[in-house]
């Protein structure tokens, strides 16, 4: 079959995103410092350890319950600078708009744009807009960068993972994901179910006190938990073992994927993190997660069992043990 | 109480495995097949299979409707997206299936107008809003969806639609488990009867199984504790000889089943031969629609040339949807065929054999 076109599910952030980055982008940018693989790149400036990342928005629909395209692009850069232990500064915000694009609905993005950085601290420096002819872009994509500063001499990525380590989330998985499967046009479910999307850094300049207890940091994106994760256990060249009955998941998200076939730990999160944390310090860790407003419903999911391999298991709720792999193309609703 | 979380309760779960172990202790070896999709994920993704003794041993079989779907369905359907005014609406899961030389996801990347929906009726509301474009619904599954794809014909025509057609390849389910039955390599001791498809038919629809080969049947829901208990029960049956229909699925499955939806199925389909890939063409086991709701057949009503029929060297589908290979014995499991670059259809549903052990094996 035709392998040389690009298919949506080389957006989805799973497998064919690893194909993609690793067979085709990094090949031609690598030689440039592309390394691909965590959140933020690291720059040194100086006497300065600066973070720097950057991330497109393409959102559809572009309004869900709980949050619009803007707040999310502006999180969004937040929390991966965050996720590299850094302190978001400076974000740039680029706009592609499709001619015909409501001038109104663009003002209330940008409004929540600017309380979402207000709240995230993070001042919005420099910008630009394109528009392009109508049917050419759907109504607006957004890009945002960000500059954050590194402030400790923390070493805290995916390739950090240590056995022992006991792996956190910040609280309930999937609402994101849901929220906007919901609002999308002929589902008509009525769930509940708001998008999580809100600044990390916040949460994660108390979990710094953690100091070198503290591992990895990875925010659960496209692909979910089982995605992250599975990146993480890669990375660091490790095997996981989760517990599905400790994972947080709300009651409007477990009954929307029950009816659609899908699998919460698939399912994308804006405003939740992993930590792995050694385990001396796993229960203070997760005292802290909860004692923030963006951590309340925290729990601890799992550990890290060995070193090698990069798998996954998980001890299912009924006691069984089953595999948990990357994300394989689009999740895909059942069909019987 | 949530009605979910009381059937996913581990208490229960392990007690039933407890009792399958002191049942079959001694006895079996015992082969129990499951024939529905979401009872082969339930297995997988609740980890059953690590709960059985060593006496029960279950394999799938052919129930996932996207696998056993014949190649040649694809290439008509995919020849169709190609033609410029038509609309192709279908299930998520038949996006990836790889038909002769391409699919519908890359069709769609090519600029095909290929659709998602989660219910036919939707297919019918695209047709309403785009007259001037001919929308066709991909008719796939068993009983269980066949009911609604014969509402979504009824409806067009009391909107007095043009414009809406199906391309029905339907696939009714006690005939495949009477072949596998009689198949002396497999031996059963027992059929998981599908839940939801049983809803429709009735359990009644296995009593001509239990008659002929004398095999247990065990009309099973889909939560971990259903599929337990069912196992349960067939084992009780296998080690004292019995051959008999039983419901465990009570909840929602009938003797009868639900005689609005076989009204419905009866005004608008017929019965027909039907092509199942890996098994081959097995009379009466499929659905066509009647004549009298011929305008709404995508097969006869829109003429298209379709590409001659190529089929996949080396894949072992047809032996794992009969249950006789597991899916890490393809040569092709994992290596040429992954979820991403699928061969076979079996690892292209989320419902397929090889998608199942490739997720969570």
């Amino acid at each position: 079959m035709n392998q040389d076109i690009i298919l949506l599910g080389h957006g989805s952030g799973g497998k064919l995103s690893h194909q993609l980055l690793d067979e085709v982008i990094l090949p031609h940018l690598s030689s440039t410092g592309a390394a691909g693989q965590n959140d933020a790149a690291l720059l040194q400036i100086g006497g300065s350890k600066l973070a720097f990342s950057t991330d497109s928005y393409v959102v559809d629909p572009i309004f869900f319950p709980g949050g619009n395209i803007g707040d999310l692009a502006v999180n969004g850069t937040v929390n991966d600078l965050s996720m590299m232990g850094a302190r978001p500064l400076f974000i740039s915000v680029a706009f592609i708009l499709e001619e015909g694009f409501s001038k109104k609905e663009f003002a209330e993005i940008l409004a929540s744009m600017r309380r979402a950085a207000d709240a995230a601290g993070v001042s919005l420096v420099t910008g630009d807009t394109k528009v392009v002819p109508k049917g050419k872009a759907d109504r607006i994509f957004i890009n945002t960068s960000g500059i954050g500063v590194l402030e400790h001499g923390l070493q805290i990525d995916g390739g950090q993972g240590r056995v022992g380590d006991q792996i956190l989330v910040s609280g309930t998985i999937g609402d994101h994901g849901i929220a906007v499967l919901c609002a999308r046009e002929g589902l008509g479910m009525q769930t509940g179910v708001t998008t999580d999307s809100a600044p990390l850094n916040g949460l994660v300049q108390e979990l710094l006190g953690l100091g070198d207890a503290l591992h990895v940091l990875r925010d659960p994106t496209r692909g979910g938990v089982a995605t992250t994760l599975k990146e993480i256990a890669l990375q660091s060249e490790i095997a996981i073992t989760l517990r599905e009955e400790a994972l947080p998941v709300n009651e409007g998200v477990t009954g929307v994927c029950s009816i659609l076939g899908l699998d919460p730990l698939y399912v994308a999160n804006e405003g939740k993190l992993l930590a792995f944390v050694a385990p001396d310090r796993a229960q203070e860790a997760l005292k802290i997660m909860r004692a923030h407003p963006m951590g309340c419903d925290a729990a601890i999911i799992g550990e890290v069992t060995s070193s090698g391999g990069g798998r996954i298991q998980m001890e299912t709720v009924v006691g069984g043990m089953r595999g948990v792999e990357m994300l394989s193309g689009e999740q895909l609703p059942r069909i019987c | 109480m949530n009605y979910r979380d009381e059937f996913r309760d581990r208490k229960i779960v392990q007690g039933l495995a407890q009792r399958i172990a002191t049942l079959a202790q001694g006895k079996g070896p015992f082969t129990f097949m499951e024939v529905c999709g979401t009872h082969t994920m339930a297995i997988y993704q609740y980890g059953l299979r690590q709960l059985m003794p060593p006496e029960v041993r279950l394999i799938s079989g052919p129930g996932c409707p996207v696998c056993v779907t014949h190649n040649g369905y694809l290439d008509r359907a995919l020849a169709l997206c190609r033609l410029p005014d038509v609309i192709i609406t279908t299930f998520g899961d038949m996006l990836r299936v790889p038909g002769s030389t391409s699919s519908l996801m890359h069709e769609r990347a090519r600029g095909g107008d290929i659709r998602i929906v989660y219910s036919p009726l939707d297919a019918v509301q695209v047709a309403v809003q785009n007259p001037g474009k001919k929308v066709v619904f991909l008719g796939v599954g068993f009983e269980t969806t066949a009911p609604t794809i014969a509402g979504s014909i009824l409806t067009a025509a009391k909107l007095g639609l043009k414009n809406y057609f199906v391309l029905a390849s339907h696939k009714t389910m006690p005939t495949p488990m009477a072949l596998l039955s009689a198949d002396p390599e497999l031996s059963l001791s027992g059929y998981i009867c599908p839940a939801h498809v049983s809803a429709i038919i009735g359990a009644h629809a296995y009593q001509p199984l239990v008659d002929q080969f004398r095999i247990p049947c065990v009309v099973t829901g889909f939560e971990p504790t259903d599929v337990m208990q069912g196992i349960e029960m067939l084992v009780r049956q296998a080690v004292a000889g019995d051959a008999r229909v039983e419901i465990q699925y009570s909840r929602v499955v009938s003797w009868e089943g639900n005689p609005k939806a076989q009204q419905v199925l009866a005004e608008v389909f017929t019965p027909c031969d039907a092509d199942w890939r890996g098994i081959g063409t097995l009379p009466g086991s499929g659905l066509k629609i009647a004549d009298r709701y011929a305008a709404f057949d995508a097969e006869r009503a829109l003429a298209v040339e379709v590409e001659p029929l190529k089929e996949h060297q080396g894949c072992l589908c047809g032996e794992i949807l009969k249950g006789k290979v597991n899916p890490s014995d393809c040569p092709l499991f994992g290596k040429a065929c992954t979820p991403e670059n699928p061969v076979g259809a079996c690892m292209v549903s989320s419902e397929g054999s090889c998608a199942a052990a490739h997720k969570y094996q």
